[in-house]
């Protein structure tokens, strides 16, 4: 497997550690249980599309947000997390891919 | 007082050679990380470099190190402090120096990057082994900069790497 | 049978090597398997289940038989396959699975009671006791039934790993993979071709045919020699692409010096990891059996390795030899043997209107319905038009038919495609992407369609890769029609066996059907076909055909088994290569690593780094003397400790400030400018991370410590915050670990010995933090403590840190102190509770240590919204206290709590323990526990039970500070 870093170019999959779904690209809101929860523990389990977090590690230290075929295992699209999102935790509006699709 | 006595990341540790290879540790005066701070501006005292390459300088050189980032082998401009987070990262790695004919070869045992189409003024955040490394295309070969605490480990990786090749070569 | 003047080996080099105690010879560029031929061997192996007598069949690496042990020294090889295994001098093999010997071999009584040895015997025969299974049955069964044995010592041979780059990996070099490499080449892309065989050509180095009107000889070797002069191209011999990964990564094992040892340093495999643009399948096609009685004697062979092994290796397998074929390609066996003044007895042809033109008997419509011969084939019986016959006869060529070699194409989850004109499955178009099959791997049988496929298949490659392909001419070659009648069973009595290696029968598979495993993939593992180490390469598709049969669903229905990689066996060792004792992590050494060792401290692993235990003195006889002796040596007067390993972490930018605040739980905005606080840091789920001390050396300058188990995690958390959650502010971070050597100094001679070596005296209030110089170097020094003890911390850089670190040891000896290990360092924290990962083990919260106060209520944090959850804090939870056994009794760390007359059972568990140590200090063990409720507990008198150990020891519950509470030494 190969991921392409936006900064440093085709890399082996061994330079990357894994995360998570891009979930972890929110933050919940206090007191507000639900989105606690949903935010620690519930994950689309999609056949396709998934937005997931690898961190270039052994690289140039890149968080990366990858859209990646859980079928195919193609990799579409990969983004750097700081140019992914707005600042401070708001990074309403992006919309899960694959969920309800 | 004290007395104290400055040792390399592999003192005690002569060159080798194998299969016409030589590795050899190599050390730097001075490296320091360059942050340029939100919104500055550092142009005026750097050439910044662009991703996997090396900017050459008069005593030195800057290689990418990341986005925003970079190591300023050599002496630090006056008033660069003032637009960038630096850190004195001179100890901080062990260099190790691997030249001759063949050196990609040699490395392919370890890097998981094609070194054959790297060529001068590139380099690379990347693995050696199981450590993380910069790589840098230097002349007749590479230098290789480890976390100075893995340099042995460092050292008996591309050794081991080199003898390997060598074998194959003898017969 | 040697037959003068054939084959491809060098007679000038004759190799000696050993088999089963025999000296034999051979010549360079002689596998192990046609070495023995030449020789007149042909039993070489005993069968995995029933210990039949069993030859070599192929000559290729899907050889079921051959299976042979090669040793070296006190080294041993299982399951080498002869065919693969080229001699060498001093080369020693040895058959296998057979006892006392391969000729009289004891439970050869297996095939005797073959008729109840069928498919699931075991798994209906061994039910009863169940206990028997693990302790008789199993040992007994393996025993009888197996490969190979391991050597039992670990394997210090050498292994390799290597990565590889190229535009178009070319797998296979006969005819369709040559042809892909020239065009791919000419045009200048980075090709690597790679071939599992010793030499290049594949197909073509067994045929005698021409090519543009020359023999094929000269056209390979014409073709290998441009190959070779293309700096552009790489060509990969004895290297078998072993499995195909997503992006275009390719696995591969290279055989290095299997074939040529005597040089230590010379690594026996190399596993290569190909990242390749486009690929060319040309890996070939292996010939098939055909399922007739009794069809498994040594001398039954491939009919096409007979053609290989005649023109490769200039060797003949006997000298009476007949064909059993369903398909013309095998003719063209017959007339190279009888070319070569070979006596052909007989052509058995299945088909009724085969062709009957050949110089030597031919019997179409015809079937073998039985063989003679113990150790070697004998006789066969015919069954024809005219009746049946018996043939005398020592060696039987076969073949039902061509399968192509596909099995890569099915790695990213391909399935191939039956084709009935082929009666063959073929490779799904794109089932690989970017991977183009060539040749007799999509079922194209001829030289010339090979070639040609080839020169097709390397244009699509350059096409995809956006490179023009060059005008290419396809050399004229032999262009013979394909034809087969399917046969894959004979009718007759008698055993029909489809997979060799495993032992696995026509009737085992229909057995398998009857009940109920009629899915290939079930039928797989009730009879084991197709399991065995060539993963039935040769009887895979036989075996389908026949539960097709016998299921009445057709072939293409059944389908086939999954294919995994890897395509042939590997060796765990070359996978790892490298990975091997201490090269299985990098090894990561303080600068004070030498001056510990000479002190004679024992180094123990702290992750990836080592660290002293203890530093031993004249008359210490065991560790805790050492270490009772250095924690009162900090208590009483001064010890020098390495803690360079602690994680630093280099924080920059106008917010900076904020940025701490944010990451850590409690604030760090309001720290002045030469201080450091104590943090902990808190993970998004609201459990705690993570703990330690951030200076600010600088309004917008803040240097983080973190621990040294979780130096890694925390950087790259930092710069997912970062990152993720404040890209756009003002804040860099970088790690310095290494770029600083950091040395504890405690006690309440601290002082006194800073004093002496500073080049100006420094007074810091504890907590505070500021540069000075030490011989005019300059230095940072923190005044922190994780003793209780008064205590600095000096770092400086790196290449100074020995000389310091033997600096500090000296002074502190003269004061009647000196250095301290890890040992008595975990004494001095647990005396004064703090904390190590042993405690914050990742399901622990602020609340849990006592720390919830530091979760500022006035700003936010990672992890705060988590840490709010009902049930992270509460009476309900395990919270951290400090256990003192009642009276002079041992504790261990892992034990659990009960409370006192409670059963020490899971239901009523109250708690464990996460650290003890006996204090020298308190006179007695101490302990840091987490207890339920254990704040509401203090006094209480708990069980505390290691059932591990056989411990049940009365604790007193109190806070887990045990020694100077107020803090009046730390302060000085």
């Amino acid at each position: 497997m190969r991921i392409t870093c936006p900064f440093c170019g085709p890399r082996d999959r061994r330079e990357f550690i894994y995360m998570g779904a891009e979930d972890y690209l929110t933050r919940p809101s206090e007191g507000d249980w639900a989105s606690i929860d949903d935010h620690l523990h519930l994950r689309d389990n999609p056949a396709g599309a998934l937005r997931e977090l690898w961190y270039h590690e052994a690289g140039c230290a890149a968080w990366l947000r990858v859209t990646r075929d859980t079928v195919s295992h193609v990799i579409s699209d990969v983004v750097a997390v700081a140019d992914a999102g707005a600042s401070g935790g708001d990074i309403s509006g992006q919309k899960k891919p694959g969920g309800g699709a | 007082m004290a007395d104290l006595i400055a040792r390399t990341a592999l003192a005690g540790q002569g060159p080798v050679t194998w299969g016409g290879l030589t590795l050899r540790e190599v050390t730097w005066d001075r490296i320091t990380s360059v942050a340029p701070f939100r919104g500055a501006d550092v142009g005026a005292l750097l050439d910044w470099p662009a991703p996997n390459r090396v900017v050459a300088r008069d005593g030195g050189r800057i290689v990418w190190t990341g986005p925003g980032q970079a190591f300023l082998f050599g002496p630090v401009p006056e008033g660069l402090a003032d637009h960038a987070a630096l850190t004195d990262q001179s100890d901080g790695w062990a260099g190790l120096a691997l030249e001759g004919k063949g050196a990609a070869e040699v490395l392919a045992r370890l890097v998981p990057l094609d070194l054959d189409t790297m060529g001068p003024g590139e380099a690379s955040r990347t693995l050696l082994g199981h450590m993380n490394a910069l790589i840098i295309r230097v002349g007749t070969g590479f230098e290789a900069l480890v976390f100075r605490s893995m340099a042995r480990t460092a050292w008996h990786d591309i050794e081991a790497a080199m003898r390997g090749v060598a074998a194959r070569q003898r017969r | 049978m040697r037959i003068d003047g054939k084959g491809r080996i060098d007679r000038a080099a004759p190799v000696r090597f050993r088999f089963d105690g025999v000296e034999y010879g051979g010549f360079r560029g002689d596998t192990l398997a046609s070495a023995l031929i030449a020789n007149g061997v042909a039993l070489v192996a005993r069968s995995f289940k029933y210990h039949r007598p069993r030859g070599v069949v192929t000559a290729g690496s899907e050889e079921p038989n051959a299976l042979v042990e090669v040793i070296e020294g006190l080294q041993r090889t299982p399951n080498v396959r002869a065919t693969v295994q080229e001699i060498h001098e001093g080369l020693v093999a040895r058959s296998q699975n057979r006892w006392p010997s391969l000729r009289w071999d004891l439970l050869s009584v297996n095939d005797l009671a073959a008729p109840v040895l069928s498919a699931g015997f075991y798994y209906k025969t061994f039910m009863w006791p169940r206990a028997f299974w693990e302790r008789l049955y199993e040992p007994a069964i393996r025993r009888a039934a197996g490969l190979g044995s391991l050597s039992q010592r670990g394997d210090d041979a050498i292994y390799e790993t290597a990565f590889a780059f190229c535009d178009v990996l070319v797998i296979g070099a006969g005819p369709a993979g040559l042809m892909a490499a020239l065009v791919a080449g000419r045009a200048g892309a980075r090709v690597i071709l790679a071939d599992e065989q010793a030499e290049m050509g594949g197909a073509l180095l067994a045929d005698v045919g021409e090519i543009d009107g020359a023999p094929v000889s000269a056209w390979v070797a014409s073709a290998l020699a441009e190959l070779g002069a293309m700096p552009n191209v790489r060509m990969m011999v004895r290297t078998t692409v072993t499995g195909v990964y997503d992006g275009g990564t390719y696995s591969a094992l290279e055989r290095v010096g299997l074939h040529r040892p005597g040089d230590a340093d010379l690594p026996r495999e190399c596993f290569w990891r190909i990242v390749a643009g486009q690929a060319v399948l040309a890996a070939g096609a292996l010939e098939r059996g055909i399922a007739f009685p009794d069809n498994d004697r040594p001398g039954i062979m491939s009919a096409h390795a007979l053609r290989v092994y005649l023109h490769r290796y200039g060797v003949v397998p006997g000298e009476r030899i007949a064909i059993f074929a369903n398909n013309d390609g095998a003719r063209q066996v017959a007339r190279d043997l009888m070319a070569e003044g070979v006596t052909l007895v007989a052509i058995i042809d299945t088909r009724p209107d085969a062709p009957t033109a050949e110089n030597c008997p031919v019997y179409p419509g015809a079937s073998v319905t039985g063989t003679r011969g113990r150790r070697a084939l004998r006789e066969i019986t015919l069954r024809h038009a005219r009746g049946e016959e018996r043939i005398a006869v020592d060696c039987l060529g076969v073949s039902g038919g061509w399968n192509p070699t596909l099995h890569l194409t099915g790695h990213l989850n391909g399935r191939p495609l039956w084709d009935e004109g082929l009666a063959a499955f073929l490779p799904a178009k794109d089932a690989v992407p970017g991977m183009h099959p060539a040749g007799a791997a999509t079922g194209l049988f001829s030289t010339a369609g090979c070639l040609a496929d080839g020169a097709r298949v390397a244009g699509l490659a350059l096409g995809a890769l956006g490179r023009d392909g060059p005008e290419t001419e396809v050399p004229v070659a032999e262009d013979a029609d394909y034809r087969i009648a399917p046969v894959w069973e004979v009718a007759g009595k008698g055993r029909k066996w489809l997979d060799l290696a495993n032992d696995v029968t026509t009737k085992d598979v229909r057995l398998a059907a009857q009940e109920n495993f009629v899915s290939v993939e079930h039928m797989k593992r009730y009879t084991t076909q197709g399991m065995a180490p060539d993963q039935g390469k040769s009887s895979n598709v036989a075996a389908l055909a026949v539960l097709a049969d016998a299921t009445g669903r057709g072939i293409a229905a059944t389908g086939t088994t999954t294919f995994r990689p890897p395509f042939s066996p590997t060796s765990i060792a070359a996978m790892g290569a490298g990975g091997r004792g201490t090269g299985f992590a990098p090894q990561r050494f303080t600068t004070s690593h030498a001056a510990s060792v000479a002190r004679g401290a024992p180094m123990v692993e702290a992750g990836l780094w080592y660290r002293p235990s203890y530093f031993p003195r004249p008359g210490e006889a065991t560790w805790r003397e050492a270490c009772d002796r250095e924690v009162r040596m900090v208590r009483g007067s001064v010890g020098v400790c390495d803690v360079s390993t602690l994680g630093k972490i280099d924080i920059q930018g106008a917010d900076a400030a904020r940025f701490l605040d944010l990451v850590y739980a409690n604030t760090f905005s309001s720290l002045p400018v030469g201080r450091v606080r104590y943090g902990i840091m808190l993970r998004g789920d609201g459990h705690v991370m993570d703990d330690g001390t951030t200076a600010r050396l600088g309004a917008a300058h803040y240097l983080m410590t973190t621990t040294t188990a979780a130096a890694g995690e925390v950087m790259r958390h930092l710069d997912f915050v970062r990152q993720a959650y404040c890209a756009d502010w003002d804040v860099r971070a970088i790690s310095v670990t290494e770029a600083w050597a950091q040395v504890a100094v405690a006690g309440p001679m601290a002082k006194t010995l800073l004093d002496s070596l500073l080049d100006a005296q420094v007074d810091l209030a504890f907590m505070a933090c500021g540069s000075v110089r030490l011989s005019g170097v300059a230095a940072r020094l923190f005044r922190i403590s994780f003793s209780g003890e008064q205590g600095y911390e000096i770092a400086v850089p790196a290449r100074y840190g020995e000389s310091l670190f033997r600096d500090l040891v000296a002074r502190a000896e003269t004061l009647g102190g000196g250095a301290y290990g890890m040992e008595a360092l975990n004494v001095l924290r647990i005396e004064k509770g703090f904390l190590t990962h042993a405690e914050i083990h990742g399901r622990i919260t602020a609340f849990d240590i006592g720390m919830a106060g530091m979760v500022s209520g006035k700003k936010d944090c990672i992890g705060k919204p988590a840490s709010q959850r009902p049930g992270l804090s509460g009476p309900e939870r395990e919270q951290l206290v400090g256990l003192r056994p009642v009276g002079d009794a041992v504790i261990t760390a892992g034990a659990h709590l009960f409370s006192r007359g409670e059963a020490s059972v899971r239901v009523n568990d109250q708690g464990y323990v996460t650290s003890v140590c006996y204090s020298p200090t308190l006179g007695g063990y101490l302990g840091l526990a987490f207890l339920r409720d254990g704040r509401a507990r203090m006094g209480e008198e708990v069980r505390l039970v290691d059932h591990l150990r056989g411990l049940d020891v009365a604790c007193r519950v109190c806070d887990p500070v045990f020694f100077d509470k107020e803090g009046i030494r730390v302060r000085g």
